[in-house]
């Protein structure tokens, strides 16, 4: 296992790339979240008369 | 307007398409990654001259080609948005942009981890890098113009005109290494000749490329349902959405 990990001297640059990226896309994953929830959030505050359906509560 | 393609350019019936598409194909990107990953960091043989450095290519070339095929879809997204003053395929321009970025970044970055111990840099001012760093400006620029305008339909016009005008930039990346003597090497697939690779190599690459593919059409489709919500949001049809009332 060890080994698969040092990859034969190249471990910190090939996991210095594989990281990054696993990263970059985890970051992208979550503002997309974030930024889905404050935006339906938003919308159902422009329409204060309609309210919740009962039990459905996320 | 009867025609059934257009029936999908309203937001309206975009959104709930889009959201049965996501899951199909974020399943898709999660078992093609799987499949990728596996081939491409265990299965794979070390490579004769690079040893295991070059199972950075695994990620680098599908993000560089992600990052150079995104623009192009969202320079023709803000073509239709021009030509056809269609408010969906701007959107679709919109949530093109930082997938794009992020693409670009993955592609600038993994090459400077795979040029290090290749190439003894981590970078080099060579036409392949230049173009590829001009093309993240070029995402991020276009983010900047959307935040700095108010008014959204002037900003889809804005935006259309820059990333064409950026389009310019696609066949200088993909031709440099042919136009210029780049430290970056020529490409090692191609569609006219033999690819300069090992089979198994080449599958774990391809299977990565459709990886980010179907990533990238899954990350898109929720961004842009999350801004139709935003730009709709005074429309009857969104107050509806089990979604919103719940929110």
């Amino acid at each position: 296992m060890s080994e698969f990990f040092a990859m034969n001297g190249y471990g910190f640059y090939v996991w210095s790339a594989y990281g990054v990226v696993a990263l970059a896309l985890l970051v992208e994953l979550y503002t997309l979240r974030s930024r889905r929830r404050a935006v339906l959030e938003e919308a159902r505050l422009e329409q204060p008369d309609t309210p919740a359906l009962p039990g459905a509560a996320e | 307007m009867a025609s059934p393609w257009f029936r999908y350019s309203s937001p309206a019936t975009f959104y709930p398409l889009a959201g049965k598409m996501i899951s199909w194909f974020s399943g898709a990107a999660a078992v093609l990654a799987v499949a990728g990953l596996a081939i491409g960091l265990v299965v794979a043989p070390t490579d004769a001259q690079q040893g295991d450095s070059y199972r950075i290519i695994f990620i680098h070339v599908p993000a560089a080609w992600m990052s150079m095929f995104l623009y192009v879809v969202m320079a023709g997204w803000s073509a239709a948005a021009l030509g056809f003053n269609t408010r969906l395929s701007a959107m679709m321009a919109q949530a093109i942009a930082p997938t794009g970025a992020i693409m670009t970044f993955i592609a600038l970055w993994t090459g400077a981890f795979w040029g290090r111990p290749t190439w003894g840099t981590y970078w080099a001012w060579d036409a392949r890098m230049t173009s590829e760093l001009i093309l993240l400006f070029l995402y991020l620029g276009i983010i900047a113009l959307r935040n700095a305008i108010d008014d959204p339909r002037r900003a889809d016009r804005a935006c259309a005109v820059l990333a064409l005008t950026g389009v310019v930039n696609i066949p200088i990346i993909y031709f440099s290494v042919h136009w210029w003597n780049t430290l970056h090497q020529g490409s090692s697939v191609s569609l006219t000749r033999a690819p300069a690779m090992a089979a198994i190599m080449l599958s774990g690459m391809l299977i990565m490329a459709f990886a980010a593919w179907f990533y990238s059409i899954a990350v898109t489709l929720a961004r842009v349902r999350t801004i139709i919500v935003e730009r709709e949001r005074g429309a009857a049809w969104v107050a509806t959405l089990r979604e919103v009332r719940n929110a």
